[in-house]
């Protein structure tokens, strides 16, 4: 018995993945730490936490992580693409910046459209929910483990997390 | 019955960060919080050049060439570029570890630490990493709750963690980190070659004109000379100084902070692991290398603000509102929409008018996100994260 106009579609489904998102915080959560052996540079532990043992296989759990570690590489790589970037912002005082996207920034939209994708084929099924690292700051790859089991999180319908504001300030 | 939108400013996730930055334009702009000298900064370069441009550039125009003010209101206008973005921009600031991070970490500590002894000091938080074949240790935080990642280091003046911090500057009002180190260098380097141009050019200024009109007339048309010298000279020693420094860090791959605590002096055979040995891809890394997002996500919109819409229509939705009065529904009767100053006793009261004076509780904005019991379940708080 509730109106709903047609841009309530958008906030229905904007309501599921909070659904999903206050479950998570229910669940218990696992977290995989950066990996700091090559450096500075953003790259995650590949070693496959014991708390997940139950929940999903060893060779699925790697081949998120050594994805998310390759997109990351390219994503901060120094190259010829990074230093022509760097050139030109600075050749326009970095004035360009303002209405042009980074690298970087666009690495990070690939990487958060392969974790939703990630999510709904691989870990949903299995009860976990896997968080985009730039949510923490870019230091923990987190896995919320539902108490119900595979059951836990439902499946998010919608199509990525709507909290982050897609201009990305300077 | 229409749908009513009751108008409610958005809450933004800047306006619940911890630490004691100062945020203006709703987000956008990110400062320390001590912004006097500052403001000094600015109205030295701002006030200088505008002399300049005043009393020389009219004479120097004409009598030598055109390309002369031309030249420097470029300079001008990339030094400011430079100060404001360094000033306005996210230094790298690292987020404080949620509590379930924050538990994970103090777990992890306890289990590695073993058993204290009642009346021993627990020891220091400290976690080893091998970086390049160097032992480097990795401090915790305290304030943020994590163990901090290599180069990052807390600003008790900010109260954040910054990643590859390098020191806190009063002249630009911000922390100088990661994210704006190359902004802050090209600063000082621009303001460097203003500086010099500047004063050599009212040199030359003085002289052509004494040449013509003797010293004291000079002195006499143009008394703006005068000051823009003396504050050139003052200027001049300390900033190319400061430039001069940093091109040296740049060139070690190294940061102010790392060189006062010597971390990488050279005692104990100890290297610093993060240089490539080699001037140029130093360099390159410091100056050339990609542009790092903020990870704080400061226009964000907090998620208990259940109808609002999605975030590319958020902050136009958001200015939008702004502009538009408060006034909630079209019903006289209506109590007040609380908000954010709304004393939390009035809250649930409030809340339950509001339920029967609008149309559905899809349509209506919840209260203030610091009482969300208040309106019923069609709110659903973000607890922790």
């Amino acid at each position: 018995n509730t109106f709903l106009p047609a841009a309530t579609v958008d906030r229905l489904s904007f309501h599921n993945l909070q659904e999903l998102r206050h479950s998570a915080s229910l669940a218990t959560k696992v977290f995989i730490q950066r990996d700091y052996r090559d450096g500075t540079i953003c790259k995650f532990q590949t070693k496959f936490p014991a708390e997940l043992d139950s929940r999903i296989e060893r060779s699925l759990f790697e081949e998120t992580l050594k994805t998310l570690n390759c997109y990351y590489a390219e994503a901060e790589k120094i190259g010829g693409q990074s230093y022509l970037e760097g050139c030109l912002a600075c050749a326009t005082a970095y004035i360009i910046f303002l209405c042009m996207e980074t690298r970087y920034e666009m690495i990070l939209k690939k990487i958060s459209m392969y974790i939703q994708e990630q999510n709904e084929k691989i870990y949903t099924p299995r009860g976990l929910l896997l968080t985009d690292p730039v949510e923490r700051g870019m230091r923990v790859v987190s896995f919320a483990k539902s108490q119900d089991g595979p059951a836990g999180f439902g499946s998010p319908s919608s199509a990525h997390s709507p909290a982050r504001s897609n201009q990305l300030s300077p | 019955m229409s749908a009513v939108m009751i108008t409610r400013k958005v809450t933004r996730k800047w306006e619940k960060l911890p630490g004691k930055n100062t945020f203006c334009c709703d987000g956008r702009v990110m400062m320390g919080r001590q912004k006097g000298v500052f403001y000094l900064t600015l109205f030295l370069i701002v006030g200088t050049c505008s002399l300049f441009f005043a009393f020389e550039c009219p004479y120097l125009a004409v009598h030598l060439s055109p390309a002369i003010p031309v030249f420097a209101v470029l300079l001008f206008v990339f030094v400011m570029a430079m100060l404001l973005r360094t000033s306005f921009s996210d230094p790298g600031v690292l987020p404080r570890a949620l509590p379930e991070e924050a538990n994970f970490i103090e777990m992890e500590i306890e289990a590695a630490n073993g058993n204290v002894m009642a009346g021993q000091r627990p020891p220091p938080r400290i976690k080893n990493v091998q970086i390049n074949n160097q032992i480097v240790k990795l401090k915790y935080c305290y304030t943020c709750k994590i163990f901090r990642p290599p180069r990052a280091s807390h600003c008790s003046i900010c109260d954040n963690c910054v990643d590859r911090f390098d020191h806190h500057c009063p002249w630009v009002g911000n922390c100088v980190g990661k994210r704006n180190y190359r902004y802050f260098y090209l600063f000082t380097l621009s303001l460097s070659l203003l500086t010099i141009y500047i004063f050599a050019f009212n040199i030359v200024h003085v002289v052509l004109r004494s040449v013509d009109s003797g010293f004291v007339n000079t002195i006499k048309e143009t008394p703006g000379t005068v000051l823009e010298v003396l504050v050139c000279f003052f200027t001049l020693w300390s900033v190319v100084g400061l430039t001069g420094f940093h091109t040296y860090l740049i060139s070690l791959n190294q940061t102010t902070n790392e060189d006062i605590k010597g971390s990488w002096s050279g005692k104990n055979r100890v290297q610093n692991p993060y240089s490539h040995k080699n001037i140029i891809k130093n360099c390159c890394e410091v100056l050339c290398g990609p542009t790092y997002p903020s990870v704080l996500d400061r226009r964000g919109v907090m998620l208990e603000d259940l109808s609002s819409p999605t975030p590319s229509d958020a902050s136009a939705a958001s200015t939008h509102k702004s502009s538009n009065p408060v006034s909630q529904t079209t019903k006289s009767s209506a109590p007040l929409i609380p908000n954010e100053h709304t004393p939390d006793e009035a809250k649930p009261g409030i809340g339950a008018g509001t339920q029967k004076s609008t149309s559905s509780p899809k349509e209506e904005k919840p209260p203030s996100p610091t009482s969300p019991n208040a309106v019923a379940p069609a709110v659903i708080k973000e607890s922790s994260h």
